[in-house]
């Protein structure tokens, strides 16, 4: 472990923060003066019963919504509007509730794909391909290669994406994002639709991820028992307004919290 | 300095001072502008229930008026053979369903918009076997539409209005009023509408996909007819309809692609644009400039409001 | 039992993200380089390498052009006629204006202007996607053809409208103009199409190839990683039309020997168009699958029913030709989205496990 440099983030200081956001879509309220901050280093669960919010939060995070009012600010830096470009070039990665992968390409161009903002090489070196464009395909496909293996998908590295498995192309768009190797790594309900076996094998990656890379990890989950056991601390949504805010087991005995999931057991 | 005067005074001036020209153009515009609504009238009856973009529409209208007066040259009486082209565009819209839609119902829109090409380039080909590739005069008489030309005589000057473009937009006024009650009130005309929401959705309450869009293949067959018809009576029957059928993709991006009323308005945008600026401003260009002003208009309107004038502004949602 | 990989083994990445890793693949490009090279040239007449291999390899360029954009960016595009005569006019003034350069070297440096009017129009896709950005290409498609009849400069103010192919010489063999040979000319086109398709697979295999495909199969995921949308689409719109440019200017001058406008009119759009489609979207092989299949049918029809005796016009053959053509976009459409290039691929795999069925 290093010193963080002058203008990265401490461990345990806030990575993300967002002020009173809100965001509607024509008359409809998404968000309505939301804050919370992310911590540096920490897993955080966003969550709430459906249409609370949540996946908007996270694309304003992202920069593909712009809220009509709020602030947020990553590393330090407040912005009010982002494009996703921008998010991504700052750090943040993210996958997708109803997958977002390149249904084209196979699973190693996809996590490749990944890797677009650290390929330099100019357009001049590409037309050539032999000689320098080559030896950085070389060397990213090397570190793809590591996380592909972090994943246990080798075998279906050369397979289209379109064709695998749901439970599977869910584990190739989390190499997509890991192959940015973002500060922040945004899940939106990366176990849903997953059977136990499955769920079990994306919390383990989780963890690593949050462990190895020390990647700081914000996640939308409504299977509670992951909630529970992967999170540090827990944001809850419920009709676009923030109703709870703190540790997994604070978070469990909030009586607005209880109210808005009434009925709910897992 | 010179220039700025002839683009921007100039042309003002010559429409204040001959006011009748100035009213020949408009019609002239106004009346082509009506032909191409017709066309994109087509394009959004098919898009609207099927989702799909009929690119072949403009070779349907050359199709349907070949097939009116090939029959007719081969002695079927006029209004037979009008009964028999109607069934013609009938078996067209089942032979499309079933060859086309169906085997490509999940396929996304590029792919199908891609289909119509083929259609396209198919009934180009079938039509110039069949009828032959010579252009062909409209049985106008023998349909007893009207010809000759009613003129207008007033102290500026006078205006000529050919009876044939006064039926013309007699014609389109009543088929697009027709079309609109029956989208609005009749049950298969919301069932239209349905399909046109969520195909899925519409499945799930009964609506028959396949049913529907005979219909609506059917339907904008007829409307091609009658272009056919309209167009074929003001000049000929001739392939080269088919690539002036393709001004009515700038009408829809005026109109929007699943607005009847906006065919309308994007047509009459469209035909008097053009007209006018190729009678006033052609000239300093060097004349011709018909052949693409419209596409131009088209993109000015994209680049600042990429839904058209009456689309709906598309929210993605993620 | 000869296409196989076993033993075959990639020892590095390098090897394993080859263009052809396997070894058969690589015998038959050396193989297919010979034919084209030495067998052709040895045994070709005027007919085969004039009506057939030259203008087939042309509109193959032409092709990857429009696959590039279609195929591999997603965007729809139907101005590649214009694009190509933009290559043409542009080589045509420049043979004018300096007629004692190289003229190959003014075949290809007429690709950049293609290039720029290229990215011209498709600024607009900064706003606009999908058919509407079609509906856009339409608007450089007719405004060009305007242009090239409409401004005489273009075409030197000759009388007849057309673009009268001057006479020039590379290393004191004559290269266009009518004593030009059929064999000078192939060897040309063979050698600008073999070293413009090796760069373009470079391209579609690299970063380059990748980011495009990302735009194509889901423009807001691409944005996420990173890819900056506008930037890639105009290189899309650049690159392609510099091989458009490029097809047009040897078609003018390395093939016809001349040409009127109306050969970059809208039906030529198309043609392409249906090359790429038929040929197999987003693959370079596609593009030569489809050239083949669409320019040399009419040829068949033309003449193999001629052969067996069966009488047939000249103008029902072209006519059948595009009632073949638009029912088989229709059938691959349905059957194989993908294309000859798709059928290939699984016909491949079959013989990979020949003679056993799978």
């Amino acid at each position: 472990m290093r010193a963080p440099a002058a203008n990265e983030t401490a461990l345990g200081e806030s990575l993300l923060a967002v002020e009173d956001v809100s965001l509607s879509f024509g008359g409809v309220r998404a968000l309505t003066g939301v804050s919370f901050d992310i911590r540096k280093g920490e897993i955080r669960a966003i969550i709430g019963p459906n249409g609370a919010g949540k996946t908007s939060m996270l694309n304003v995070v992202n920069g593909f919504y712009q809220p009509q009012a709020g602030r947020i600010s990553f590393k330090g830096m407040v912005r009010k509007s982002m494009r996703p470009y921008a998010a991504a070039q700052g750090g943040i990665a993210r996958t997708f509730q109803n997958l977002a992968l390149f249904r084209g390409m196979t699973t190693l161009d996809n996590i490749l794909a990944g890797r677009t903002l650290k390929m330099h090489r100019g357009f001049f070196w590409q037309l050539l391909r032999y000689g320098p464009a080559l030896r950085e395909e070389v060397e990213h496909r090397r570190r793809v290669e590591e996380i592909i293996d972090f994943l246990e998908i080798a075998a279906i590295r050369k397979v289209q994406v379109g064709r695998l498995p749901y439970g599977l192309q869910k584990r190739v768009e989390l190499g997509r994002a890991l192959a940015m190797e973002p500060d922040l790594l945004l899940l939106d309900e990366p176990m849903a639709g997953m059977n136990l076996e499955e769920k079990e094998d994306m919390s383990r990656f989780i963890i690593d991820v949050n462990q190895q890379y020390g990647t700081t990890i914000a996640l939308i989950e409504h299977d509670m028992g992951v909630v529970m056991d992967l999170s540090d601390r827990v944001v809850v949504l419920d009709y676009g307004r923030k109703i709870a805010d703190g540790t997994p087991d604070e978070v469990k005995r909030d009586k607005d919290v209880i109210r808005a999931y009434l009925g709910e057991t897992h | 300095m010179h220039i700025l005067y002839l683009i921007f005074v100039d042309p003002f001036m010559q429409m204040v001072h001959s006011p009748d020209l100035l009213m020949q153009t408009l019609w002239d515009g106004l009346v082509g502008g009506v032909l191409y609504a017709l066309i994109a009238l087509g394009f959004v009856l098919i898009f609207k229930a099927s989702g799909v973009f009929n690119f072949a529409q403009g070779i349907m209208v050359v199709f349907a008026a070949l097939t009116l007066v090939g029959l007719h040259e081969h002695g079927v009486p006029a209004f037979v053979a009008l009964g028999l082209t109607v069934l013609v565009m009938l078996v067209l819209a089942f032979a499309v369903e079933r060859l086309m839609l169906r085997p490509l119902v999940n396929q996304s829109e590029i792919i199908l918009f891609m289909a119509t090409f083929g259609l396209t380039y198919f009934l180009v080909g079938f039509g110039q076997l069949v009828f032959g590739g010579s252009p062909k005069v409209m049985i106008t008489q023998d349909l007893y539409l009207p010809s000759g030309a009613l003129e207008w005589k007033g102290n500026f000057g006078f205006v000529s209005f050919q009876k044939i473009d006064i039926a013309a937009v007699i014609i389109a006024s009543i088929m697009v009023a027709v079309l609109a009650v029956f989208f609005q009130r009749t049950r298969i005309g919301r069932a239209l509408r349905a399909v046109a929401d969520s195909h899925q959705a519409a499945l799930s309450v009964g609506i028959s996909l396949e049913q529907i869009w005979v219909i609506v293949w059917f339907a904008a067959g007829v409307v091609a007819l009658t272009t056919g018809i309209m167009w074929g009576a003001r000049s000929e029957v001739s392939f080269s309809l088919q690539i002036i059928a393709l001004k009515a993709l700038p009408v829809l991006i005026l109109g929007g692609f699943t607005s009847i009323p906006g065919a309308i308005v994007g047509g009459l945008i469209i035909g008097i644009g053009e007209k006018l600026g190729e009678f006033y401003w052609g000239p300093l260009l060097g004349g011709g400039i018909e052949n693409w002003l419209a596409y131009v208009i088209a993109l000015g309107f994209l680049v600042f409001r990429p839904q058209g004038l009456f689309g709906e502004k598309i929210i993605e949602r993620i | 039992m000869f296409y196989r990989e076993a033993g075959q083994y990639k020892s590095n990445y390098a090897a394993d993200m080859a263009v052809f890793p396997i070894l058969q693949d690589r015998i038959g490009i050396i193989v297919i380089l010979v034919i084209a090279y030495v067998v052709f040239p040895l045994i070709g007449n005027n007919f085969l390498l004039n009506t057939i291999l030259i203008p087939f390899l042309i509109f193959s360029l032409a092709a990857i052009g429009l696959n590039l954009l279609t195929g591999y960016t997603g965007l729809l595009s139907l101005g590649t006629g214009a694009f190509m005569g933009v290559g043409a006019y542009a080589c045509l003034k420049l043979a004018t204006i300096f007629p004692h350069v190289n003229i190959l070297i003014w075949v290809l440096v007429s690709g950049f202007f293609s290039s720029a009017i290229g990215v011209l129009f498709g600024l607009p896709s900064l706003r606009i996607k999908g058919f509407y950005l079609a509906v856009a290409t339409l608007a450089a498609q007719f405004f060009l053809e305007w242009c090239f009849i409409r401004i005489p400069w273009l075409y030197n103010y000759s009388v007849s409208g057309a673009i009268e192919v001057p006479l020039r010489t590379v290393m004191g063999v004559p290269m266009t103009g009518p004593t030009a040979t059929s064999l000078t000319r192939y060897l040309a086109v063979l050698t600008i199409v073999v070293v413009l398709t090796w760069v373009a697979s470079n391209i579609v295999h690299g970063r380059i190839g990748r980011m495009w495909m990302s735009v194509r199969d889901m423009d807001l995921a691409a944005e996420l990683i990173g890819i900056r949308l506008f930037r890639a689409k105009l290189l899309a719109f650049a690159v392609s039309s510099f091989y458009c440019g490029v097809a047009g200017a040897m078609m003018v001058f390395l093939w016809y020997g001349g040409a009127e406008a109306e050969v970059f009119a809208i039906d030529q759009s198309f043609l392409i168009l249906f090359m790429v489609i038929i040929g197999g979207l987003g693959t370079l092989m596609g593009s030569f699958f489809g050239s083949a299949l669409i320019y040399i049918l009419p040829i068949g029809l033309r003449l193999i029913p001629g052969n067996f005796g069966i009488p047939i016009r000249p103008a029902a053959a072209e006519q059948l030709t595009f009632v073949i053509v638009g029912a088989l976009i229709i059938v691959f459409l349905v059957v194989e989205p993908n294309g000859l290039a798709r059928l290939w691929q699984i016909g491949k795999q079959k013989l990979r496990v020949w003679p056993f069925p799978y």
